[in-house]
């Protein structure tokens, strides 16, 4: 009995567990008191279940449960039963808080925390998504390209094909290998080479010779490491030291240093020079580089920072001041040449030879311009020149005026040379007195003629700037016509064109002598510029200096100046060096020009322009409108004239216009109409890439032919935008082109094979394939 | 004692052999050449009118099709080779140095619609109004064998355009849906489809080679990416277009031939404007190639010319027209850029010197000098009316003038409408919209 109990105990327990087991997770297990009677039918049931359950099966059953009205359980309510009613405050009434509660609160918060799974979207959307995505992908991709294609499209030229074929190097072996031998001599020499294995060029080696050196044995490699161990521990005591060096302070420390090593220096010098003079002379060559270098660096000048700080001490510190000395004293040894004797010797020798004090280069040089007419050379020397001009024209010299001239002031280049000139000058007068002169005299002559030319262009171009100041001037005189003030202006014009005509030179010519020997030297003038200055002067001194009638005894005097320049001779044309024949020539040159003037004598261009100008202003200015109707309002007829008095209320006077632009320009004139015929030339509007009009003028005023521009420049200007090589296949771009990576995977291995992304219906198509 | 003297360093005067050119001191000082600008100017003109008086472009004219050619490949590899298809079927392969036909095959019954030659030049590939792919040898057959493609796939529809791969063993054909194929398989890998009206071209981007570009005939222009299997975006023009072309060296850009009569050049990062419109045809624009620099384009019409055209502009820079030359339906610029062959409906392939008045040939180097120069020339007085006039001068048929100056006067009554409707409405209820703008229609994602 006691068994059965125990056994009954057991199943009971038994029964319990499964019980708690039966219930689902989420109902909390009650500890309700309304188990009440139905208990024991329960308990019954489950012992019957436990017994069937016990014959090896082990099957569990889960308890049967039904909505019976009478049995009551604690998983369903049913009001059925019990005569009571549930009541709300029943409901209201606060969960007791027990152990098991906090079981129940986690499974409610496991419940809240679990989302129910939202509705798959539209077929149509996922897809979209996907392009969406897709497309930005890829874009990224593409937009490496951007600077690629910013930088050819801003090119200045692309040459195509964009990839070069670059060349293998291939090593001489191969090349080698390559080639046969095909003589019968290089066929022998050969097969005398393989034979004996030799190689066949000189850097192969033979293999037995290849293995060997490849192969280092054991022992060289440890003491080949060992020997690189040792270079590294010297290196790094070598670097230690030096650092403690650098780090002493003390003045004296490194001044000491200096002098042992400038003495070791000497006296490896002078060792040197015992045993070996060539190595020593290289020394001293080495020497004189320092020195050049230094000349060069100017490091041992005051201008140092060092120096500067010392030569503020230096007032008050004797050691300072010692120390600068010192610094001169080295600068001017490291500046000091070294002379060699013998070079010295030979330039003695030789000025000894020459037979001449000293005597700088620059002489020799302007003898040899002498020797030659060379125009070019006598630019520099005006200002002599121009002097001995003054002085060669006789009548010129009588004007005051040809000595004011030179009063003028010299500006830019002359203040520069003036030194030279005085050199010059005192050269010459040296040269004068050793009769060396003579030679010049001739050439001189010869001077004036290259120069001819050059003064006619010049006194032309002087006349017509005074003439048309003085048409300028009458016309002024026609407003005012007093007298006074009518010399006032002339006087004040005179100063005006005399300016630039003036002759500018340094130097006043100081006395008449001077002048003279400078004369004598005939050193081939250019007179032009000092005569038209007289003349100009002359000119002013007429009287009667009116617009029309002057002119031509204007032109005439000139005609007779031009003859009298001609005809007179300097008086150092007559010296003995002077052949006959020379003066022959003169007066051929004479014949020749008097010809010429005689020719154009009537050709007179400047009165011609002067007067195609007025006629243009004339013809430029509005012109009044007369609106008189003859025999309106009075007797008409032949010979009848309308009144003054209407004619003057009928006449529209036009305005004046807006100033001319060639007022002011003597030697111009400025069309202000619009010229039809060049409008079909000229642009616009500016043109689009054009943002002002200043850039599009440059652009078209640069030129860029080959005329105005250097090969290469050029070659630069035209060089096309685009250029391809005939006959090679241009290949699109390529990543590796450019310096990118491609990417290694190949776009086919990428195929994402998703059998969802197939249409339907193209699905359907491939089943039909297959069971086709 | 210093001596000048004349001394004359042989070294620079004297050649070294009798082939070089004579060297030519000479003097850059401004003064001695005067007038450089009215120089210069008259240079240009000279060389512009030089220019049009040497601007002959007509090469050659490859007769033997007997039937309109429809379509053209290129040799990716031989410069001379040229493969062209007709309208009966026939393929034929030319060569352009003997101007010859070298190779003709009856490859399809029907159209050939499509023809690519593969990146390494020993294969082309066909597709057919029979609903057939086939891939054929480019060297012909030996002795005694028969003349059969090497692979033949048969599809369920017709293809409409084929394109290979830039690189790899991959092509795409285009028909109900866009197919990528791999060469070894008689199924595509990938099928790609965005909306059910038929698809006409598809392009490979020749830089990105896993992008694709198709035009279909509801006005759209679908891109794909390949790697992704998936379309990325579509554009939808006013009216269809027939054909698209990517720029060979700059990865974005394309360039479509619409019906409309205009070009539409895309950035295809930003479809919902054209770059550039590029208008001068008056007939619907069949077909679009690039040069291989990127530069310019060819395009193909309907109204019996062809035209090129800058990149970056509107306006066509060349017409090319014969009086026997029909609708133009295909054109190719050669790959070393220097010629353009077009096909057209009267069996004939034409071809053109890219470059109107170019010289054929080597030049030897001054009269390379010189037309750089005349070249630079031409380019610095561009803006001269004189020389714009005369650079600009084509003889056009009338057909073709009479019909520019009619949509001349279209486009002026259209524009003074919309000012007028501008000026007689509230002021700001009426937008105006950017001819850019107008042509796109949608941008779908």
């Amino acid at each position: 009995m006691s068994s059965s109990r125990a056994a009954e105990s057991s199943l009971l327990a038994l029964n319990q567990q499964e019980e708690l087991e039966d219930l689902p997770r989420e109902y909390p297990l009650s500890t309700s008191e309304d188990e009440g009677d139905s208990d024991g039918e329960r308990k019954h049931q489950k012992l019957l279940e436990a017994i069937s359950s016990l014959d090896g099966k082990n099957r569990r059953k889960l308890a049967e449960r039904s909505e019976a009205s009478l049995k009551v359980s604690e998983f369903s309510v049913s009001s059925e039963g019990s005569g009571e009613k549930l009541v709300l405050s029943d409901l209201l009434e606060p969960v007791k808080t027990s152990s098991s509660l906090a079981a129940v609160k986690k499974q409610l918060n496991r419940v809240k925390s679990k989302k129910t799974v939202e509705l798959p979207l539209h077929k149509e959307e996922i897809e979209r998504i996907h392009r969406e995505v897709a497309f930005n992908k890829t874009s990224q991709v593409l937009s490496k390209w951007d600077p690629v294609v910013q930088k050819n499209r801003q090119a200045e030229q692309l040459v195509f094909p964009l990839s070069k074929q670059q060349s293998i190097f291939a090593p001489i072996e191969h090349v080698v290998s390559g080639w046969k031998a095909r003589t019968p001599l290089e066929q022998e020499i050969f097969n005398l080479l393989h034979k004996n294995k030799q190689p066949v060029t000189d850097p192969l080696l033979t293999p037995m010779e290849k293995a060997s050196l490849k192969a280092m044995s054991l022992e060289e490699v440890k003491m080949r490491r060992a020997e690189l161990q040792r270079a590294r521990a010297l290196q790094s005591y070598y670097e230690a030291r030096a650092r403690r060096e650098k780090k002493i302070k003390s003045k004296k420390y490194h001044k000491l240093l200096k002098k042992g090593k400038a003495k070791q220096a000497l006296k490896e010098f002078e060792k040197l020079r015992k045993v070996n003079p060539a190595a020593a002379l290289e020394e001293l060559e080495k020497l004189e580089k320092a020195r050049m270098m230094e000349r060069m660096s100017l490091k041992h000048q005051n201008s140092g920072k060092w120096a500067k700080s010392k030569a503020v001490m230096a007032k008050y510190d004797l050691e300072a001041r010692q120390a600068m000395q010192e610094q001169l004293a080295r600068n001017k040894e490291l500046m000091q040449k070294i002379q060699v004797a013998s070079e010295s010797a030979e330039e003695e020798g030789g000025a000894e030879e020459e037979g001449e004090p000293f005597v700088p280069d620059v002489v020799n040089e302007v003898q040899m311009k002498v020797d030659r007419p060379n125009p070019w050379m006598f630019r520099n020397h005006s200002g002599d020149t121009k002097e001995a001009e003054v002085q060669g024209d006789p009548e010129e010299l009588a004007e005051p005026a040809a000595q004011e001239a030179p009063e003028s002031e010299e500006e830019g280049p002359a203040v520069a040379e003036e030194i030279l000139l005085k050199e010059f000058e005192e050269r010459r007068s040296l040269r004068q007195k050793s009769g060396l002169n003579q030679i010049a005299k001739p050439v001189g002559s010869q001077e004036a003629k290259d120069l001819s030319s050059q003064e006619v262009l010049s006194e032309l171009r002087a006349l017509s700037q005074k003439l048309n100041r003085e048409s300028h001037q009458s016309r002024k005189q026609e407003l005012s016509s007093t007298r006074t003030v009518l010399v006032v202006q002339r006087e004040e014009a005179a100063r005006e064109e005399e300016e630039p005509l003036l002759l500018q030179r340094p130097e006043r010519a100081r006395t008449l002598d001077e002048l003279e020997e400078l004369g004598k030297e005939g050193c081939f003038q250019n007179k032009e510029l000092p005569r038209v200055a007289v003349e100009g002067q002359q000119l002013e001194r007429n009287p009667s200096n009116h617009l029309g009638v002057p002119k031509e005894k204007k032109r005439k005097e000139q005609m007779i100046d031009l003859q009298n320049l001609l005809t007179t001779k300097s008086p150092s044309m007559k010296s003995l060096a002077v052949p006959t024949t020379v003066e022959e020539l003169e007066d051929e040159e004479r014949d020749q020009r008097q010809m010429i003037k005689e020719a154009f004598a009537g050709d007179d261009v400047i009165r011609d322009f002067l007067k195609e100008k007025r006629e243009a202003v004339e013809a430029s200015k509005p012109k009044d409108v007369d609106l008189t109707l003859p025999g309106w309002g009075e007797w008409g007829g032949v010979g009848l004239k309308p009144s003054a008095k209407k004619r003057r209320r009928f006449l529209i006077k036009a305005p004046e216009g807006p100033p001319r632009k060639d007022k002011n320009l003597p030697n111009v004139i400025l069309n202000e109409k619009r010229n039809i015929h060049a409008v079909a030339h000229q642009v616009r509007m500016l043109p689009y890439p054009f943002t002002h009009h200043q850039q599009f003028e440059r652009t078209i005023q640069t030129p860029i032919g080959s005329t105005w521009n250097t090969q290469r420049s050029f070659q630069k200007l035209t060089m096309p935008k685009v250029v391809t090589k005939p006959g090679h296949i241009i290949k699109p771009i390529k990543a590796e082109d450019v310096g990118y990576r491609s990417s290694s995977r190949s776009d086919l291995s990428v195929i994402q094979r998703n059998p969802k992304r197939l249409s339907i219906r193209h699905k359907k198509q491939l089943k039909k394939n297959s069971v086709d | 004692m210093k001596v000048k003297m004349l001394s004359r360093n042989p070294d620079s005067y004297v050649r070294e052999t009798k082939l070089d050119l004579q060297r030519v001191p000479r003097n850059y000082d401004p003064t001695l050449h005067p007038f450089e600008v009215p120089r210069e100017y008259v240079r240009a003109l000279n060389a512009t009118k030089l220019e049009r008086v040497f601007a002959k472009p007509f090469l050659a004219s490859l007769d033997g099709h007997r039937d309109g050619v429809s379509c053209l490949a290129k040799h990716p590899k031989s410069l001379a080779t040229v493969l062209s298809g007709a309208c009966d079927g026939e393929v034929r392969i030319w060569n352009l140095t003997k101007r010859k036909c070298i190779r003709m095959i009856q490859a399809h019954e029907g159209f050939v619609r499509g023809i690519c030659t593969r990146f390494c030049g020993t294969s082309f590939f066909t597709v057919g109004d029979d609903k057939t792919v086939k891939q054929w040898k480019m060297d012909g057959p030996s002795y005694g064998e028969e003349e059969e493609p090497l692979h033949t796939i048969l599809g369920k529809t017709v293809y409409t355009g084929i394109d290979h791969h830039w690189k790899e063993a991959v092509f795409a054909t285009c028909g109900q849906q866009v197919d990528i194929w791999d060469e070894q398989r008689t199924s595509p890998i990938c099928s790609m489809t965005w909306g059910f009206d038929s698809i006409s071209s598809v392009k490979f981007n020749p830089i990105e080679t896993f992008l694709l570009g198709s035009c279909a005939s509801d006005r759209n222009i679908v891109l794909y990416d390949m790697r992704q299997a998936t379309p990325l975006k579509k554009v939808i023009l006013d009216m269809r277009t027939n054909t698209i072309c990517w720029n060979p060296m700059e990865a974005f850009i394309f360039t479509a031939a619409n019906e409309d009569y205009n070009l539409y050049t895309f950035d295809m990062r930003a479809l919902d404007t054209p770059l550039m419109i590029h208008m001068d045809h008056v007939s619907a624009v069949l077909d679009v190639d690039y040069s291989p620099t990127g530069k310019d384009f060819v395009s193909a019409s309907f109204d019996k010319s062809i035209r090129i055209f800058p990149v970056d502009k509107s306006r066509s820079r060349e017409v090319y027209h014969t009086k026997r030359m029909q609708h133009v339906i295909c054109v190719k610029w050669t790959s070393d850029s220097k010629y353009i062959m077009c096909g057209s409906d009267e069996m004939n392939i034409r071809l053109w010197k890219a470059n109107a008045s170019e010289k054929l040939g080597v030049l030897t180097s001054r009269e390379k000098a010189a037309t750089d120069y005349n070249q630079r020339l031409k380019e610095k007085f561009q803006h001269h009316p004189h020389i714009k006039r005369i650079s600009r001068h084509r003889h056009l048929p009338k057909s073709i003038y009479s019909q520019i100056q009619e949509q001349r006067i279209m486009k002026e009554a259209r524009r003074r409408k919309e000012l007028n409707r501008i000026k007689h409405s509230k002021p700001g209820s009426v937008q105006r919209v950017s001819e850019k703008k107008k042509r796109v229609v949608a941008v779908v994602k």
